[in-house]
């Protein structure tokens, strides 16, 4: 087994949740189509973890998940006013149910 | 200074000395007077570098508490029955996130049904909660022991609240000749608090951050480990104390007999009256002893099989019940005599303020001095009863 260091009664200091990527807890994930993607916006201000940002990428102005903590909650998919966001299932998750 | 004082003031007196920073709490039946005097200094300008926080209820007082001890400071708080069990979210969490906060527990009764008068059931719902708990048998050691609570609760290897739980209203509200502690000697005894973490504005930090599968359970196993390490520093500062003060209370437990064929084990101020009886059994030529069990968490349980080793009846007297199975302090003490063969009685006494006359209490030894009862479990002091719907 690997020795952990277990800091007194579990006190961290600010942003060390940072290191946690929690992006492997959500079941589906959001993907932008950047043509249809008009940078409004809407998604960045509406995403309760701060995990889609509108940048600039090959000149246009699109809306970038962060799949390291994205939970695959819906919020930027309901909010997008252009149809531009996809929920997608993982793979890990497209099982088949009896 | 000796002085006739009652048991609230004897507790507050020890409390002011040792210079707390946050002292926040609810009033509650019997433990209010404790703050109450604590209130009266603070407002009086005794107690210096120190607030008093009013809370808005037991879960507020210990929440706040948690923060402050959090920042640093020295903390203190009062409670009693249901107030204990509505801070008792919060004070697992004070226990996990390894805060020093010191509580008195004027012990009393749970509802329902509503009963303001004394048992243990409350200090024994908080068994588990990672706070190290020691009972008292009367004042003056309910007085000394609020320094030692301080000391053994902000020791760096220990780190865990700590409860000092004294009977309510047969200890808080009795009056009795104290020897008041100077400030010298508790100056001498307990140094300042030197927080190992502190938070402050410039420094956020967070406390009992999340823990998830992978390391949940070393966080646990590490409480487990400061309980442990706390018995040494708990014996520790209990002989420096009597080195100071010259009143020994022994350690974890303490035995009146060199050698008992019926041993009593008891917790409280009810030791001191099963004493006197085994002292008189004792000069009747009758082989009775008592052991008194006063560090319940962590419990001593080697010392106590070893004061119980030529034993041959243990009488454990509950002033809890943990319903459907034996008494809480019953199943210590048998957990302690594990593979002994000795005839074991739980005798379930005076719960919910239910005296316990002497006379009581010689029938219950002298019944099982003489063989006139089966082991196993028992009320006594009990009316006949029955369950009628109305």
């Amino acid at each position: 087994m690997v020795k952990v260091k277990i800091g007194l009664g579990g006190v961290t200091e600010p942003l060390v949740s940072k290191n946690m990527k929690t992006g492997d807890w959500g079941t589906e994930y959001p993907v932008v189509d950047e043509e249809k993607c008009t940078a409004c916006k809407n998604c960045e201000i509406y995403c309760p973890d701060g995990c889609i940002k509108v940048v600039e990428k090959e000149g246009k102005k699109v809306a970038v998940p962060d799949y390291d903590y994205c939970k695959g909650c819906w919020v930027c998919f309901t909010v997008c006013p252009a149809d531009a966001i996809k929920m997608e299932v993982k793979e890990l998750y497209k099982v088949e149910v009896c | 200074m000796r002085k006739v004082v009652r048991g609230f003031y004897a507790i507050a007196h020890a409390v002011k000395l040792c210079k707390p920073n946050v002292i926040c709490a609810y009033p509650i039946t019997p433990q209010t007077e404790i703050v109450e005097n604590l209130a009266a200094m603070h407002a009086e300008g005794e107690l210096e570098n120190c607030e008093y926080i009013t809370a808005e209820s037991e879960f507020g007082a210990a929440s706040i508490l948690v923060g402050a001890s959090a920042a640093g400071a020295r903390t203190f708080t009062a409670t009693s029955s249901q107030g204990l069990i509505l801070m008792s979210e919060v004070l697992y969490n004070a226990a996990g996130m390894r805060l020093p906060i010191v509580m008195v527990v004027a012990n009393r009764a749970l509802s329902a049904p509503l009963s303001i008068w004394n048992d243990h059931q409350d200090s024994m719902a908080m068994r588990d909660a990672g706070i190290i708990q020691v009972y008292v048998e009367n004042n003056q050691e309910a007085h000394d022991l609020v320094p030692v609570a301080f000391r053994v609760a902000e020791d760096k290897r220990v780190m865990l609240p700590f409860m000092l739980c004294m009977d309510g209203f047969k200890l808080t509200h009795a009056y009795e000749p104290i020897e008041l502690l100077e400030q010298e000697i508790i100056d001498a005894f307990l140094p300042p608090y030197d927080p190992p973490v502190k938070m402050t504005t410039k420094k956020p930090l967070t406390f009992g951050a999340y823990a998830p599968p992978p390391y949940y359970m070393e966080f646990r196993a590490i409480m487990h480990d400061a309980m442990e390490r706390a018995r040494k520093v708990i014996e520790e500062a209990m002989k420096e104390w009597s080195s100071i003060t010259g009143r020994d209370y022994g350690g974890h437990t303490f035995t009146d007999y060199d050698e008992a064929e019926v041993a009593v084990v008891a917790m409280g101020s009810i030791v001191s009256m099963a004493r006197d009886v085994a002292e008189e059994m004792r000069k009747e030529g009758k082989k009775v002893g008592v052991l008194k069990i006063r560090t319940f968490r962590p419990f001593p349980a080697d010392e106590v099989r070893k004061a119980l080793e030529n034993v041959d009846k243990v009488i454990v007297l509950e002033r809890a019940l943990s319903l459907g199975s034996d008494g809480p302090l019953t199943l210590e003490v048998k957990s302690a005599l594990y593979g002994t063969s000795k005839e074991i009685h739980t005798v379930v006494v005076g719960l919910g303020g239910r005296d316990v006359p002497r006379d009581l209490m010689v029938k219950i030894i002298s019944e099982v001095y003489e063989g006139k009862v089966k082991p196993g479990f028992r009320f006594e002091g009990i009316h006949e009863y029955e369950e009628v719907i109305p």
